[in-house]
């Protein structure tokens, strides 16, 4: 590898570390890898969906009569195809609210809250006639004003989406008043206006970011087949396969154990295929018309129907003395929800100022409703918004004080034993280490020279998840392991997962085998996202390896007729303490079927001791003052990745992740007209960054070991997409002396504040 | 209902008939008519460059070309980038660089990355860039593409 890549490593191990071939890897440079839209099933049809012109109106009365009618239709459905509209608000009681909003996001029953809500779909014998059905389906709408942005919907006398459905709930209160506001937190450390009375500087600012899409190339898509028997069969573009089936299972009114559902290869996620759209549409035009149905997403669909990342609107207030310590910091947070309550503004609360050390803070945090698409998981979700207001104004504050931003930034980390405003305390964490790596590193010790040129720096906090995760392992008799796993490999995962199998067991990367399977195959595993897969399924895939361990123990045991408590597994060798016998792996695997049977070994757990992310970027912009177009020179991104197992695809994800960063603060937004209309749903309107915007992502992994997990892993995938967009607006302060508070930092915004 | 056209092409090296309707793209044709799936759409509107192919020598995204327009044209996918021999050096390159995350967009990248590195092996950092803007990538950041690309040109020049 090049030094723009330096991975500083304390522990090293056999296989952990190294960086081999994916498994997967020959299909997906071949093409041919399985993906859902390749599924081609005997008498497939093909569904398209109708969808709402409109942000706001309820829908007064469906008519697919001449739909139906046309040659090669096989299908229609509507809400009223859902078990929700079978039953009454009595029927439900207090899942009325959880179980409407689930139902109404597949096909809108009373209201459309979002151009782009589904309303109905058909299925045909091709997509072409599916889209021309669409054409003759008529819906009645009664057109209502919609409110497209969080502060215009927090207002008395904002256009109600849910009616009397939203009551906001604040800190174990509800109000009387039916709101947009579906619910209010607040967080509390010390005495925060003590704090600020002790500063000597305060700074003070307000910021909005933009909905912004997460951008997998692959479209939403599903196939489902409802069987004669009962049974509902689902192949699916998932980050996991178990939500799918339990949601599928919930809003069709039927047993998960009636519902299998099998995770094709997935063209990308980010959070956004952890909320699904299509399967229970796919299984009900299935039921209806006999036949297996594909239900694919066009690109327009995708973005006007399925999960942006909330736009945002954050008040931040910091504190600090002479000596460069913050006093105090506050921040509000109002988030949109989209059309459904439930934005991640709790974790961009709980984000906000983990980096950190605060003895005075405030955190309060709204969840709104608005006419926009139910909000979905995007990397990190809630914590970039937080840090493009916190990290600006800890830059400003660095300014006022005329102290460096990363000795500021040192002074003030979180360690082990810091407590967070809402109440956690930290563990082993390494901000200060990736702190350090930045002063370090050449990028920063070389100055930046040039006119409209700036430097920004800011760090980024990202909790990790563990969650549950399940593993089989069978010995085949050539010494090889077949592994199998319920994680969709999203980035790399089967090698990252094989690699902590072969490590725990001793013997080679090449000879385990690993498989995603469907839900009727292995344990419960919950999604690919959280930064969990390669902690948790690679925690299961080292306890399924020590479960096979000990079984080929005691198979040696009984073949030499010896006390298992006599023998030992020594790194691929099974040894008796005599040291006269021994097998090696390979060798007892070859007898196991006539010494017994096979091995599989097995693990399902819920782990927890996921290790904190922290992460520290660099960027150094140049804006052409004539046109405020921001070029990005050069970028470093110094991430804590506990133990990177397989350090490229660590790179990799930190990569990807600041680039989604420099997008989402540059360009990309959803556009919308005042009536609601997304107005740039393609990728050429919505511009996602192409290789030709960017230079090398040079990147420096520091590894402090998280002791949470055997190997010392920590989750990598989200933290990389928080410090971005606050690193970037720091620098295109730099350069041009004034501060953008408002993402994204588009040429004329820049031109308007500095022309 | 339009009438279905008879298309005779040269896909991969190997003549091959299909029928189509006249509105069908070329990637729905590879990938619904002839069965080759390697294609991918992500737009369907020539902005993503996952179909990308190779048509009579000049890279397309074939969901901006009719299948129609196939008729006696010379095609070449990702489904024909490896031999019997093995793995195209491009393909190889992207599997030791780790240039692929979710894989959706590889198969345009290897086919037009291969279009660039057979007229110009010796393509730089900043030539590869503009190369390839035309295709999207969003796992990546395209670090790891660019260098497999440049990696790839030096096996290739080997």
């Amino acid at each position: 590898m090049t030094t723009a890549n330096q991975v500083l490593s304390e522990v090293e191990f056999e296989v952990v570390g190294t960086r081999p071939v994916r498994p997967d890897g020959v299909d997906k440079v071949t093409g041919r890898a399985q993906y859902g839209a390749d599924l081609d099933l005997t008498g497939m049809l093909q569904a398209r969906v109708l969808r709402s012109p409109h942000a706001h109106a309820r829908i007064r009365s469906i008519d697919t009569s001449q739909a139906e009618a046309l040659d090669g239709v096989r299908a229609v459905v509507t809400a009223a195809d859902l078990p929700l509209a079978a039953l009454s608000r009595e029927d439900l009681g207090n899942d009325y609210n959880r179980f409407k909003f689930l139902s109404d996001n597949f096909l809108a029953s009373d209201k459309a809250l979002y151009r782009g809500h589904a309303v109905a779909a058909v299925a045909a014998d091709n997509a072409h006639i599916a889209e021309a059905a669409l054409s003759l389906i008529s819906v009645d709408y009664e057109v209502l004003e919609p409110v497209i942005d969080v502060r215009a919907a927090m207002q008395d006398g904002a256009p109600l989406l849910h009616d009397d459905l939203i009551h906001t709930s604040a800190m174990g209160e509800v109000s009387d008043k039916p709101s947009n506001v579906a619910s209010y937190m607040k967080f509390e450390k010390g005495d925060t206006a003590a704090g600020f009375a002790n500063s000597d500087v305060i700074v003070e600012r307000e910021f909005t970011t933009a909905s912004v899409h997460q951008g997998y190339i692959e479209p939403h898509n599903a196939t489902a087949h409802w069987r004669a028997d009962g049974q509902i069969n689902v192949w699916c573009s998932t980050q996991g396969a178990f939500v799918v089936r339990a949601n599928t299972a919930d809003v069709l009114r039927v047993d998960v154990s009636n519902v299998r559902v099998t995770p094709m290869e997935i063209g990308g996620g980010f959070g956004g295929k952890v909320t699904f759209y299509l399967e229970p549409v796919a299984a009900l035009l299935s039921r209806k018309a006999g036949a297996p149905v594909q239900l694919l997403m066009t690109r327009t669909e995708v973005f006007e129907g399925s999960g942006p990342a909330p736009g945002s609107w954050m008040r931040v207030k910091m504190g600090a003395n002479s000596a460069g310590k913050i006093t105090a910091a506050e921040i509000e947070l109002a988030f949109e929800a989209g059309a459904y309550p439930g934005s991640p503004v709790m974790q961009g609360a709980t984000c906000a100022f983990a980096c950190y050390e605060l003895e005075n803070g405030t955190i309060e945090g709204y969840d709104v409703v608005v006419n926009k698409p139910k909000t979905a998981a995007y990397r990190a979700p809630g914590s970039p918004q937080a840090a493009f207001g916190v990290e600006q104004v800890v830059d400003e504050v660095c300014q006022k004080l005329g102290v460096d931003p990363v000795e500021f930034r040192l002074n003030n980390a979180v360690t082990e034993g810091s407590r967070k405003v809402e109440g956690p305390v930290f563990q082993k964490i390494g901000l200060v280490e990736c702190l350090e790596a930045a002063r370090n590193h050449e990028h920063y010790r070389t100055p930046l020279a040039g006119p409209n040129r700036g430097r920004g720096i800011a760090a980024g906090f990202w909790m990790n998840r563990g969650f549950h995760s399940s593993v089989n392992m069978t010995v085949n008799p050539d010494g090889t392991v077949n592994l199998i796993e319920g994680s969709v490999d999203i980035g790399g995962s089967r090698a990252s997962i094989a690699q902590q199998a072969a490590e725990t067991l001793g013997i080679s990367y090449e000879e385990i085998k690993p498989q995603v399977v469907d839900t009727d195959s292995i344990g419960f595993t919950m999604v690919t996202g959280g930064s969990r897969t390669t902690f948790a399924t690679g925690w299961a895939a080292i306890l399924a390896a020590e479960d096979v361990k000990s079984q080929m123990v005691e198979r040696a045991a009984s073949i030499w007729d010896v006390p298992a408590e006599e023998v030992e597994y020594d790194d691929g060798v099974i040894r008796h303490k005599s040291e006269e016998l021994s097998f090696t792996f390979k060798d007892l695997a070859r007898q196991l079927y006539t010494t017994g049977g096979g091995i599989t070994g097995t693990a399902s757990l819920d782990p927890t001791g996921e290790g904190n992310s922290f992460g520290v970027h660099l960027v150094d912009v140049e804006v052409d003052p004539e046109t405020g177009k921001t070029e990005i020179l050069r970028y470093t991104a110094i991430q804590d990745a506990g133990k990177a197992v397989h350090p490229s695809y660590v790179e990799g994800q930190i990569q990807g992740g600041a680039v989604q960063g420099i997008g989402w603060a540059l360009n990309e937004e959803y556009y919308f007209s005042d009536n609601g209309q997304m107005m740039n749903s393609s990728f050429l309107d919505y511009r996602m960054p192409t290789s030709l915007d960017l230079p090398m992502i040079d990147t420096v992994i520091v590894e402090v070991a998280n002791p949470g997990h055997p190997y010392g892993v920590r989750g990598v995938g989200e933290v990389p997409i928080v410090p971005p967009l606050a690193a970037v607006a720091n620098a295109v302060g730099h350069a041009t002396d004034q501060r953008l508070t408002n993402l994204p930092i588009t040429p004329g915004s820049i031109l308007e504040a500095t022309l | 209902m339009p009438g279905l056209v008879h298309v005779t092409t040269t896909i991969n090296g190997n003549q091959t008939d299909f029928l189509c309707e006249p509105r069908q793209s070329l990637l729905e044709c590879l990938r619904d008519v002839v069965g080759m799936t390697g294609s991918k759409e992500g737009c369907n509107d020539g902005n993503c460059g996952a179909c990308t192919v190779n048509l009579n020598g000049r890279i397309v995204t074939s969901c901006l070309v009719l299948g129609v327009e196939a008729q006696g044209a010379e095609v070449n996918t990702i489904e024909g980038v490896a031999s019997a021999e093995g793995l195209h050096p491009i393909q190889q390159s992207f599997l030791e660089n780790a240039a692929l995350q979710c894989g959706i967009c590889t198969p345009g990248f290897i086919v037009a990355a291969k279009a660039l590195l057979e007229a110009e092996p010796d393509a730089d950092e900043a030539r590869i860039r503009h190369w390839l803007a035309g295709n999207l990538c969003r796992c990546t950041g395209y670090d790891k593409i660019v260098r497999a690309v440049i990696d790839a040109g030096e096996r290739m020049r080997a």
